[in-house]
C-alpha cells in the first residue's frame, strides 16, 4: 500500500468525521444500537476501507480482495457506514438500519449485505472464522490478507484464546488482527469487569506480534500494518487504543454509551460538535 | 418380508451377521470424499482416532486440521474455511458438537450458510460404559431447531459411508450423527441411499395383507426393530412396514404420510430423548397431515449412565421387547 502523503492524511480525516456524523445520523434514526465503539472505530474503519484494503466495491465478491472480518458486530453501525461512504450501497439505506426489511441487520449478516465478510454480534467467534479464511488462502496460495477486527471486551471468551493458540500453531502470517483497547464494556470499565491486562504480554505468549497504536493516528494505524505484514513467521496483531465515543464530548470514555443511541437533542448537539470539528481541520489546514 | 429391492444385507437374520462400528463408515466415506474432491478438508478437536479422521489425516496431512480440545473454535474455524471454497469436516463426539459449540454452529456455519459438514460421534445412551456425561440424547433436537441445517443419521456402517459421501456433494450445513459400537450391517454397497429420501426396509410379504403399523426408526436400532417386524409376522401373524428413516431433517414427508395411511398407527424409534427427537418430528407432520395414533420408543426425559450399550437400551426403554410392546400397544390404540 501506498505511504500516506498529506492531502491523503487530510482526505481520511475529512471522511472519518462524516462517518461520524452518519453513525450518529444513523443510531437516532434507528432508535438502538451501540455508539460509543461505533465511533471510536471510525478512524481504523476509515484507514481500512479507504487506504489499506484491496477491495472493490462494485464487486464484493472478487476472490482475490482482502477480507476484513468484523468479530464484534454490535459496532456494525460504523462498517455500514464506512462501507456506504466507500460505494457499497446508496448512503441514503443508512435510515434503514435494524428496520424491517432491512439488508442493514442490527448485527451484520453476510447474505443480507454483499460485501459483509460474516456474520457477528455473538462475541469471540470472528477471529477463527478468520482463521479459516487465513488457512484457505493458504491452501489456495493467494496472496490477500484477512484482517480480524475485534472489541477489547469479548477477550472475556474462551472462544478468542482457542483461536490465538490455533494462529500461533500454523503461523498465520497472513492474518492481522486489530483489538480495539477502548477500555469499556456493557457493564463496565474492563479492568473492573474482567481485567485484561497485560493484553501486549498475553498475545506475545501465545506467540503473536504485537505492536500497540493510537487507534486515532492515521499514520501509526498505516505503518503498524505496514510492519504487520512484514512479519513472516506469525500472526500479528495491533491493539489499538482508542477513546470510545471519540468526536462527541459527552460520550468520550463513558462506558453508558456502549449499548445505546443518541435521543434527537443529543444527536443535534454530537452533530454540532463534529461539524465544528471538520470546520477545525480545514481552518487549520 | 424384507423388501427385496433394497438388496439388503442377506446374512442379516443369521448367526454370523457382520458387525462394524458406524464411525468406520465415517472415515471410508470421509477419504473416498477427500479423493473425489480436493477442497474438501477435516478437522478434528483431539478425536483423530475415535472419530476415524485418521486415514484422511494420514492421506492429505496439508488438509487436516488439529484443532486440540476446543470446539467451540473447531466449528468457526470450519466456518471461515466452508465461506472460502472449502467444504470442511468437523468431528468431535456429539456431546461437545454440537453440545458445547451450538451457538457457534448456529450463528457462524448455519446463519452464515457455510459449508461445514458436522460428524457428532458417540450420540445416543448406547455410548455406554463412559456414563451420561458422554451420551449425547439431546443433539437432533439441537440442530433440528437450526435453520439451514439437514441431518442424517445412518443406521450401520455401509449407509454411513454413503451419508458422508452424499453430503460432501450436497451444498451447506449438514449433521451427520453415528452412535459409537460395533452395530449390525444391515445394507449393502448396492443398497440404494439418496438424502431426503426415507426407504421401507419391511413390508408384508403380500398386497392381500395389510399392515397394522408402521414403525419409524433411523440409526443403528433399524436391527432390533426388524427383529422384532420378523418374529411379530412369522410367529404371531401381525405384518407391520419399518422405514428407515435416516434423513431426519429435511424428512421426507411423502413416504411416511403414505406409510401411515396405509397403516394407520406408528411407532417411531430413536436412540435419543424422545421430546424434540426424530419422532417428535414425525409426530408434528402427522399432526397436521393425518393424525394417527403414536408410540415413541426414546429416552424418556431422564439421563443416562454407564453400563455396557445393551444394558442400558434394555433399562432405558429401547431394547427390542420395548419396541414390541410399543407396537401391540399402538396397534390397540387403533379399536
Amino acid at each position: 500500500m501506498p505511504d500516506l502523503y498529506e492531502e491523503k492524511l487530510k482526505f481520511l480525516e475529512e471522511t472519518a468525521n462524516k462517518i461520524r456524523q452518519a453513525i450518529v445520523e444513523t443510531l437516532v434514526e434507528a432508535g438502538s444500537g451501540h455508539s460509543a465503539g461505533s465511533l471510536g472505530m471510525a478512524d481504523i474503519f476509515t484507514a481500512f476501507y479507504f487506504h489499506i484494503l484491496n477491495h472493490d466495491p462494485i464487486n464484493p465478491a472478487w476472490s482475490e480482495r482482502d477480507r476484513l472480518i468484523l468479530s464484534n458486530g454490535h459496532i456494525c453501525p460504523v462498517l455500514y457506514a464506512t462501507m456506504a461512504y466507500a460505494g457499497y450501497f446508496p448512503i441514503e439505506e443508512l435510515k434503514t438500519l435494524r428496520k424491517i426489511n432491512s439488508r442493514l441487520q442490527g448485527h451484520p449478516c453476510r447474505f443480507s449485505l454483499p460485501g459483509v465478510e460474516t456474520t457477528s454480534g455473538p462475541l469471540g467467534c470472528g477471529l477463527g472464522q478468520a482463521i479459516g479464511m487465513a488457512l484457505a488462502a493458504k491452501l489456495d496460495n493467494k496472496k490477500h490478507w484477512v484482517y480480524c477486527l475485534m472489541s477489547d471486551g469479548e477477550h472475556n471468551e474462551g472462544n478468542v484464546w482457542e483461536s490465538a493458540m490455533f494462529a500461533a500453531k500454523h503461523r498465520l502470517n497472513n492474518l492481522i488482527a486489530v483489538v480495539d483497547r477502548n477500555n469499556i464494556q456493557i457493564s463496565g470499565f474492563t479492568e473492573e469487569v474482567m481485567p485484561l491486562e497485560p493484553l501486549k504480554e498475553k498475545y506475545e505468549a501465545f506467540g503473536w506480534h504485537v505492536k500497540e497504536i493510537d487507534g486515532h493516528n492515521f499514520e501509526q494505524i498505516v505503518d503498524a500494518v505496514n510492519e504487520a505484514k512484514a512479519i513472516y513467521e506469525k500472526p500479528s496483531v495491533i491493539i489499538s487504543h482508542t477513546i470510545p465515543g471519540k468526536g462527541v464530548s459527552f460520550m468520550e470514555r463513558n462506558y453508558l454509551w456502549h449499548g445505546k443511541p443518541p435521543t434527537k437533542e443529543e444527536a443535534e448537539k454530537a452533530l454540532k460538535e463534529l461539524r465544528t470539528l471538520k470546520g477545525k481541520i480545514e481552518c487549520e489546514n | 418380508m424384507l423388501n427385496s429391492k433394497l438388496k439388503l444385507n442377506p446374512n442379516l437374520f443369521e448367526d454370523n451377521l457382520e458387525e462394524r462400528p458406524i464411525r468406520d463408515g465415517f472415515g471410508e466415506g470421509l477419504k473416498k470424499a477427500g479423493e473425489e474432491n480436493e477442497n474438501i478438508v477435516a478437522l478434528t478437536a483431539d478425536l483423530t482416532e475415535s472419530t476415524r479422521m485418521e486415514e484422511f489425516a494420514k492421506k492429505f496431512p496439508e488438509r487436516f486440521f488439529q484443532v486440540g480440545v476446543a470446539e467451540q473454535n473447531l466449528a468457526v474455524v470450519a466456518a471461515g474455511l466452508g465461506v472460502s471454497g472449502k467444504t470442511p469436516f468437523i468431528s468431535s463426539y456429539a456431546i461437545f458438537s454440537p453440545g458445547r459449540n451450538w451457538e457457534q454452529i448456529r450463528t457462524t456455519i448455519a446463519y452464515n450458510d457455510s459449508n461445514v459438514k458436522i460428524a457428532g460421534h458417540h450420540a445416543g445412551i448406547s455410548t455406554g460404559a463412559d456414563g451420561a456425561t458422554h451420551q449425547a440424547t439431546e443433539d437432533i433436537a439441537l440442530m433440528r431447531s437450526m435453520p439451514n441445517m439437514k441431518i442424517i443419521v445412518p443406521c450401520d456402517a455401509i449407509e454411513a459411508e454413503k451419508a458422508t459421501l452424499a453430503v460432501s456433494k450436497i451444498w451447506g450445513p449438514a449433521y451427520l450423527r453415528f452412535s459409537r459400537n460395533k452395530t449390525p450391517i444391515i445394507t449393502t454397497s448396492e443398497t440404494p441411499f439418496f438424502p431426503c429420501r426415507a426407504d421401507i426396509f419391511w413390508q408384508p410379504p403380500s398386497k392381500k395383507k395389510k399392515p397394522e403399523a408402521v414403525v419409524i426408526v433411523c440409526g443403528f436400532l433399524l436391527y432390533s426393530v426388524l427383529i422384532v417386524a420378523k418374529e411379530l409376522s412369522e410367529k404371531q401373524g401381525i405384518e407391520i412396514m419399518v422405514i428407515n428413516n435416516h434423513t431426519v431433517k429435511p424428512m421426507d414427508e411423502k413416504t411416511i404420510i403414505e406409510a401411515v395411511k396405509k397403516c394407520g398407527a406408528v411407532v417411531t424409534v430413536e436412540d435419543h430423548q424422545v421430546f424434540g427427537g426424530m419422532g417428535s418430528a414425525v409426530a408434528e407432520i402427522l399432526a397436521r397431515e393425518f393424525p394417527a395414533p403414536i408410540e415413541f420408543v426414546g429416552i424418556k426425559d431422564v439421563f443416562g449412565e454407564s453400563g455396557s450399550p445393551s444394558e442400558l437400551l434394555n433399562k432405558y426403554g429401547l431394547g427390542v421387547q420395548n419396541i414390541r410392546e410399543a407396537v401391540k400397544k399402538v396397534i390397540k390404540r387403533k379399536k
